[in-house]
Order: C-alpha cells, then structure tokens, then sequence
C-alpha cells in the first residue's frame, strides 16, 4: 500500500511537470555535457535541454564568469552544427575569446538593440525559431508574465533559452527551470608557479524543478569542465 | 512590335501649378519672372495675360502696362523641373518609360500600355481629361516615334493620334518649328521662305546638311523614325515588377493587406517559375492625390515565399498612409538570386531547411529593429583587440580559424576605463589598482603581453597587457600604454 502511494505521488508529478510544459528528459538522448556530478540535481539526471535556464549576475566579473560557464555549455548544443542567437541591450562581449571554450564566435549571431524592451521581443522570435540551437538573452528585468511567455514559445518549439539578468536589483519569481548563478574563484597552479591558472567558479544552482540545488567548483580545462572537490568535501569522503 | 510614344505639353505649367495652389487667382492674367541684367522679364504667362500680347523676354514693367489687373510672381530657378519629376512620378500609373522633357513636356513610352483603358485614343484621352481636372491644360500627341508625337503634340491643330507609319504625312503639314530646332535654323528657314515641312521633307539629305547642318537632318529623320532616337527613363525599370492597379482606390488595412498579398504572390510565383528568389524588393504605393510612399525590405537570403516576404511589409504597414485612398502598388524585386534547389538541398543532406529558417528570423527581426544592429563576427587580421573581429551579417560566409593561443577577456569594455594603478617596478604587472573607487589586491598576473598598433595606424602606439587576479579571484585584462597610464579593458571568467 505504501509503494502504490509513492507510485501515485511520482505519477502525479511527472503529469504536473508534463501539464506545465516540461519535456521529461530521457537518460543517454541528449549530447552529455560532461557536467559528472552537477547532472545528480536534474530529473533524469541530465543536463535538461529545451528549458529555460536563469542566470543571475551582480557584476560584470561574474558576468564574465557566467559567459565562460554558457560558452562551455553551448559547445555541447552546437557540437551538431547550428546558430545561437545572443540577443542584448548593452553588450561586452567579446566573440574571439568565445573560441577558448570550444565555440566558433562566427557561430553565433549577436543581436543589439536600441531600446531595452526589443530583447525580449528578439527572444521570443527566435526561441520560436526550430532552426536554432540556443538562445542567450542579457536582459535585466524579467517579470513572471514574461517567462511565461518564453516558456509557452519554448514548448512549442523545444529550443534551448539561457536568460542572463546583469545587475536586476528585484529577482521575481519566474517559470525559468533552473537559476544558477557563477562566482569567479581564486585559480590555483601547481604550488610555486606564478600567474594565473585556468578559470575556476564556484557553480550555484539555487532552483531546480523536480531536482536538488547545489554547489560546485567547477575548472575549465581542457576545453571541458573539471570538477573540483573542496577540502570539505574530501573529508566528507574520507571520513 | 512598333514602338509608340506620347509627348505631353504643359501649355502653361507654372501659371496653372499657381492656380492649383491658390484656386482665388483662376480667371485672372498671371505671369512669373525672372531677374535678367537687374530687369525682371516675363519669364511664364497663362493664357489670360497672352490675350493681352505678353510675350516672353518682355520686361515685367512693360507687361504691366499692356495688362491691367496681371499678378506678377517670381520664378524659383529649377521650380519647373520639380514640377515636372512630379508629374512624371504621377504618369507611372499609365507607362513605366517616363522622360522628362524641360522646360515643359514629359516624353512616355507606351509601347503596349494602351490597352490598358481600352484604346489609344481612350487611354490619350484619359491622361488629357485627368489633368484637365486638376486643371493644367495640356496637349499631347502620339505616334511611331519620339519627334513625331513631340511636332503634334505642339504644332498640331488635329490628329493627336498619328497612326502607325503616318508620320510623314504628319510631320509635312507642320512648321518647322515642330521639328526641334534651334532658333538660328528657324530663322534661315523662315528667310528662304520655308514656312511648312512639306517645303523640304522631300530635299536630299546631302543639299540640307550643306545649308542648315547636320542637325535639321537629324531632327527630320528621328521623326520619321529613320534615325534611332531613344528615351532615358526616369526610373530605370526593374525586369522583376509586378503591378496592382485597383477600380476603387483603397484605404483599410484589411484592403491593403489582401492587395499586397496578391501583389507579392504574384511576383513570387514568377520569380518561383525562374529559379530566383528575392533579396530586396521595394513596395510602391500611388494614392489617387497624385503622392506616393515606397516600403523597403531586405532579405537574407533569396526567397520566394510570399508568407515570408509579406510578413515582412506587414511590420511595416504602419509607414503607410492611404490619405483619401491607393489606387495602384508597384512591386519591384530590385535585388534577385538563384534561389537554393529545395529538393536538391533534400538529397545532399545539408540542413537546408535550418537555415532558411534562421535566415527568416533574421529578416524578420531586421525588419523590427534594423539590419544595423545584427552582427556575425569573422576573425580578421589585426592586433588591437578591438579590431580583431570584422562584422558581416552574411550567414554563408566561412570563417578562417580563430586564434585561441592568447588568453582574451569575455567581457570587453569600448572604450577600456582608467584605472589608478601602481606598479613597483618598472614592466611589472602592477601591486593593485583602484577601480570606481573598489580597490583590488593583485594576487597573481601574467604578462606583459605587449599589443602594439599598425603602424599606418598610430605611430608607436602600444599597450602592454597583463591578465591580473585580485585576492577575491575576480580576473581583469589591464594595460598599460605608452604613456604609462592604466587602463582596465576587461574581464576574464
């Protein structure tokens, strides 16, 4: 009787996420995006793709460091070939160091408009767009209704929507999959080595539906992520 | 097919654009002038004031004496050419061949445009009694050949209408002012008592050119259409045009929208028919008021898909103002390529659907906001970063390889922003810096990594680069330039 009521509750919560619009992710379909221990947080402990992801950022150096993140990410989703589209208000970013994390800058077609509240008219046009791999959006204000919206377009659609809210002092409640958000950390070289190491963040994912959040040092190395086990972490293990 | 041609005459053009304006001065003697050797002359007159024996070239002093009640106005130099473009803009609605003809007359090819209102003598007839109405009187002649129309047109007192190869017997019974010569040539005809065409039209051509000059000879012979004469059109067509004309001009949106439908389906299919697709195409409207609006589009990549291309008018359809109505739109695809073989794209397995689709995106939000502001970039050869990525919008262009051996900021700023910074020794990475007053701790950097200038550039322009880690882990791309002044131009992830 106990695991029929489990069984019902799990039944209930793969039909509510199906009815809200969620795909459900099935393991070994996708591109695996070599995220190792961050893909336990997710249902069906894979990277979901299709979804709107939400990335919040105080300052342009974790802006820098949540680009880095999304770079890495998006060479998995244009491994096959394809357009990103990078829609923004008030761009930096500069397209030639995108090749250090394994995307072709010439891959991704940037989109600057004049006037803040065209980005999310660019971004719902082109997350309606199948013939996209991914669509990035620098926006600063994203209300509920808004996410909405992507979300429905999203469904239709199943293109993968990353929002990058730079400087938002209010950060509303969205519809948005998972919010992350990516501090720059120290580097570290093999001791005694001067300069400065690979980029190393600390990776926080602070909502996921149906998942776990969590929190990850994560290294870019290799053109591939590399996880980091902190000293509590180890200990944990060890203990 | 025989070519046919119309030349109009405005008798009277800036008296009858005058009382166009100010319908109070209609029924009264008029004139323009022009200042002369500090006289005014009597440069335009109206028929009124030529009851009274004003001619041209008469001072304005003068006419008002012989005159009583004439109104005298200035004349704006070129204000006849401005009046004449307007009205050839207006004839496109009968015949895309439109010339103009200064001083006053406008010269239109309307080879195989006459059906259109049933006949000639219907569509001459039409054109007439159109600006009779707006009231500019005007003559107009039609025949084979550009001189032939123009001599009737002027000089002719019946038969508008030449018939086709009847320009001899046109022509004979004219003056030789019909010819379109100059006055000197006028003049030694007059004295040797040639009064009509018929006195000469028979001499040879040798015994003409030996006492008026090789151009009575050809004036005679382009009119009767022996001598090639050609007309320069206004608008150079466009070979893919497509024309609505509408009985009862237009002025709803949802009107508007079904007649440009049709317009822009017909072209397509035209277009579909020869393997081209659009890459630009330009929608002109007339409203029945005698002015015109154009829309502009540009595309991606060739299309011939009319739901596309008009959903990229429709996002400019606000532009339009239909006034008191739209009697006729103009498409013309200025810009044309081999479209892409659909199916054959099928067969070679290329993605040829994926990126027509983004190429259809990309239009459509160029429509919104504006080609400018959509960029791809492709490495290009240059040192300063700022330089390093040329932009295209052109989705086919390949790349060559971008460099990835030096470490780049994500983030860059334009223009990089001033920093305090400290450096102990000399080509060192500095010890810290102060950013909008956030002091930052170096704890560990690379470089310098010097960047200098082309030297057709800047002379001895450069910057030594460091990439710098404060204590907190946060990653800056500084510099210093030649002056020694610090500059932080941006962040690392």
């Amino acid at each position: 009787m106990q695991a029929t009521k489990q069984e019902i509750i799990d039944k209930l919560r793969q039909d509510i996420s199906a009815w809200e619009g969620f795909r459900p992710q099935v393991p070994g379909e996708g591109e695996s995006f070599g995220l190792g221990p961050m893909e336990q947080s997710f249902q069906g402990r894979v990277f979901p793709t299709g979804v709107l992801h939400e990335f919040i950022s105080t300052g342009p150096e974790e802006t820098a460091a949540i680009g880095g993140f999304l770079a890495g990410l998006m060479q998995v989703l244009l491994k096959d070939g394809g357009i990103c589209i990078w829609a923004s208000f008030s761009r930096r970013i500069y397209p030639p160091a995108l090749k250090r994390f394994g995307i072709n800058p010439d891959r991704i077609v940037f989109i600057d408009v004049q006037r803040e509240k065209d980005v999310l008219w660019v971004t719902e046009e082109a997350l309606k767009c199948k013939g996209i791999a991914a669509v990035i959006c620098e926006t600063r204000q994203l209300n509920f209704q808004e996410s909405q919206r992507l979300q429905l377009t999203i469904e239709q659609s199943q293109v993968t929507g990353f929002i990058l809210r730079k400087g938002a002092k209010l950060v509303p409640n969205t519809v948005c999959l998972t919010r992350w958000t990516v501090r720059p950390l120290k580097t570290q070289l093999r001791p005694g080595l001067p300069g400065v190491g690979h980029p190393r963040w600390q990776i926080e994912l602070i909502r996921v539906k149906n998942g776990r959040p969590g929190s990850w040092t994560v290294e870019w190395k290799n053109k591939g992520f590399k996880f980091i086990e902190t000293r509590k972490e180890l200990l944990q293990r060890y203990a | 097919m025989p070519k046919r041609f119309v030349s109009i005459w405005f008798r009277y053009l800036l008296t009858d654009w005058k009382v166009f304006r100010e319908h109070s001065l209609s029924g009264l003697p008029l004139a323009f002038t022009q200042p002369d050797h500090g006289r005014m002359l009597i440069c335009a007159s109206n028929s009124m004031a030529e009851q009274f024996g004003l001619r041209h070239g008469m001072t304005a002093a003068d006419a008002k004496v012989i005159a009583p009640g004439l109104r005298l106005f200035e004349e704006k130099s070129g204000h006849n050419l401005i009046l004449l473009q307007h009205f050839a803009e207006w004839f496109l609605r009968y015949t895309p061949l439109v010339m103009l003809d200064p001083p006053d007359g406008l010269l239109l090819d309307v080879t195989g445009c006459t059906h259109l209102k049933g006949d000639e003598t219907a569509y001459l007839l039409d054109m007439v009694s159109r600006l009779n109405d707006m009231g500019y009187t005007v003559r107009a002649g039609m025949a084979d050949t550009i001189g032939c129309a123009w001599a009737v047109a002027h000089c002719a007192t019946t038969g508008f209408i030449v018939p086709p190869g009847g320009q001899r017997i046109a022509i004979a019974a004219l003056p030789p002012v019909a010819l379109r010569l100059s006055s000197d040539i006028l003049l030694k005809l007059n004295q040797l008592g040639f009064y009509s065409v018929s006195d000469f039209i028979h001499m040879p051509k040798s015994v003409l050119r030996r006492r008026f000059g090789n151009s009575i000879v050809l004036r005679l012979y382009q009119a009767l259409g022996q001598e090639p004469e050609f007309l320069l059109p206004l608008i150079e067509p466009v070979p893919y045009s497509e024309r609505y004309p509408i009985l009862e001009p237009i002025r709803t949106r949802e009107a508007i929208e079904i007649a440009v439908h049709e317009l822009i389906d017909t072209l397509c299919k035209r277009l579909y028919a020869e393997g081209l697709g659009m890459r630009a195409a330009t929608l002109t409207y007339l409203r029945v008021d005698g002015k015109s609006g154009q829309l502009h589009i540009g595309t991606n990549h060739p299309s011939q898909r009319t739901d596309h291309v008009f959903k990229l008018f429709q996002q400019n359809f606000e532009q339009i103002a239909p006034a008191l109505g739209i009697e006729l739109f103009i498409l013309d695809a200025t810009k044309t390529e081999p479209a892409i073989d659909k199916q054959s794209l099928l067969w070679s397995g290329k993605s040829g659907t994926q990126s027509e689709m983004v190429a259809e995106l990309l239009d459509n939000i160029a429509a919104r906001i504006g080609a400018s502001n959509i960029h791809r970039y492709l490495p290009a050869e240059h040192y300063l970063p700022e330089k390093i990525a040329q932009n295209t919008i052109d989705l086919n262009a390949q790349a060559a390889d971008w460099r990835s051996d030096k470490p780049r900021p994500l983030q860059l700023l334009d223009p990089p922003e001033a920093i305090e910074a400290m450096a102990l020794t000399p080509d060192y990475p500095p010890k810290q810096f102060i950013h909008r007053k956030e002091r930052h701790i170096i704890a560990n950097a690379d470089g310098p990594e010097r960047i200098e200038c082309e030297w057709w550039e800047q002379p001895d322009g450069y910057r030594d680069y460091f990439n710098v880690e404060d204590e907190e882990g946060r990653r800056y791309w500084i510099y210093a330039n030649a002056d020694k002044y610090w500059f932080l131009h941006g962040y690392f992830p």
